[in-house]
């Protein structure tokens, strides 16, 4: 029930996947937000809850790597050479980015001159990573970051698109693989 | 021999006593803040550190009561538009609105309502604070540090919450309580 089988994902990893999923998609909304806002009261709360769920989303991303690597992996679905390798491909670059975009969002706070500490939901101090800190390198870890974000959400566009394809068009209930079963 | 020592410490007594009261009658009267004086702040943040910085622009006054310290008056009005930290993105969001809103009130007044003597050079200095609109007690510790001429130096230091005033933002990545350090001289005139 908790580890993954032949025929699907256990519900450490379906657990992992959908957690993550929200949380990552909130985030980019709330990143999206901290350069939309005009009131700088607000645009601060809403960085350090940005920064407090990316954190999360980090130490999530350790979490999953581990179970990833530890844990069979179900059989592939049914489908062509070119599909399976581009699915590959797209689990791999979202895989990159779990990683990559929350280390870029660190950077960011290592490098600005503001000198925020990170007090991820006002519990943990997390200190900055060994940047020096200036307004050229914050601009230039900030654009990384924000280019890596919306490339991930591209890609969980197109994560999203593949499975609501199988499930609506080839009806093959391959959704059914990441969802809480009992058996 | 025994008399003339008598009257000598007698004659001494009374020329330090004299003095003594010379030297409150003296300095009492109304002084004005000098632009020399310097009004330092910190706030603490988590895990060490914080934002230190000071306001240049400010007004002042102060008059001192000879016989009834407790009915001098001490009377502040500080730009906040003028606050510096050395970083201009901090100086930025600390006028906004976010915190001091400066276009919006640009005083921050200090009243006195009583002045206590606490020892031979030190005084506590209670009152209120005006600022974005709200008024809340404050209280200061002074201690007399030069007394030349027409010049007092007084060192005054006091925490002041941000969080009755609307300004507690960042609360509790950066302290709620502002430490004030200020170098105050005040001239006579």
């Amino acid at each position: 029930m908790f580890r993954n089988s032949s025929q699907g994902y256990g519900w450490v990893s379906v657990g992992l996947h959908w957690l993550m999923a929200i949380l990552f998609v909130g985030q980019i909304g709330l990143g999206y937000a901290t350069q939309a806002v005009t009131d700088p009261a607000l645009q601060f709360d809403l960085y350090q809850w940005h920064k407090s769920t990316g954190f999360l989303l980090l130490a999530l991303a350790l979490l999953r790597l581990t179970w990833r690597l530890s844990e069979r992996q179900p059989d592939d679905a049914p489908s062509s050479r070119s599909l399976q390798r581009s699915a590959k491909l797209v689990h791999l670059g979202l895989f990159v980015a779990l990683f990559a975009v929350p280390l870029t969002g660190w950077a960011v706070a290592s490098t600005s001159v503001l000198d925020i500490p990170s007090y991820v939901f006002n519990l943990v101090v997390i200190p900055p990573l060994p940047l020096t800190p200036s307004d050229a390198a914050e601009a230039f870890w900030s654009t990384l970051h924000a280019t890596l974000a919306y490339g991930a959400a591209a890609l969980i566009a197109s994560h999203a698109g593949a499975a609501l394809w199988h499930q609506f068009i080839r009806r093959d209930g391959l959704l059914r693989r990441m969802w809480f079963r009992s058996a | 021999m025994r008399l003339s020592l008598g009257i000598f410490v007698a004659a001494g007594m009374m020329s330090l006593a004299a003095a003594r009261a010379d030297d409150l009658s003296e300095a009492a009267g109304h002084y004005t803040i000098d632009p020399a004086s310097e009004i330092n702040f910190n706030v603490g943040q988590v895990g060490g550190g914080g934002i230190s910085g000071k306001f240049p622009d400010f007004t002042g006054s102060m008059d001192l009561d000879a016989h009834d310290l407790g009915h001098s008056r001490v009377a502040f009005v500080l730009k906040p538009a003028s606050l510096t930290t050395g970083q201009d993105r901090i100086d930025g969001f600390l006028r906004s609105s976010a915190v001091f809103d400066a276009s919006e009130y640009p005083d921050v007044v200090f009243r006195s309502a009583s002045v206590e003597r606490t020892g031979t050079d030190t005084a506590r200095i209670v009152g209120a604070i005006t600022a974005r609109g709200i008024t809340y007690k404050a209280t200061f510790d002074a201690h007399l540090d030069r007394k030349s001429g027409r010049a007092l130096s007084f060192t005054v230091t006091g925490q002041v919450p941000r969080l009755p005033f609307g300004m507690g933002i960042g609360v509790p990545i950066y302290d709620n309580m502002v430490a004030f350090n200020m170098t105050l001289v005040a001239k006579r005139g």
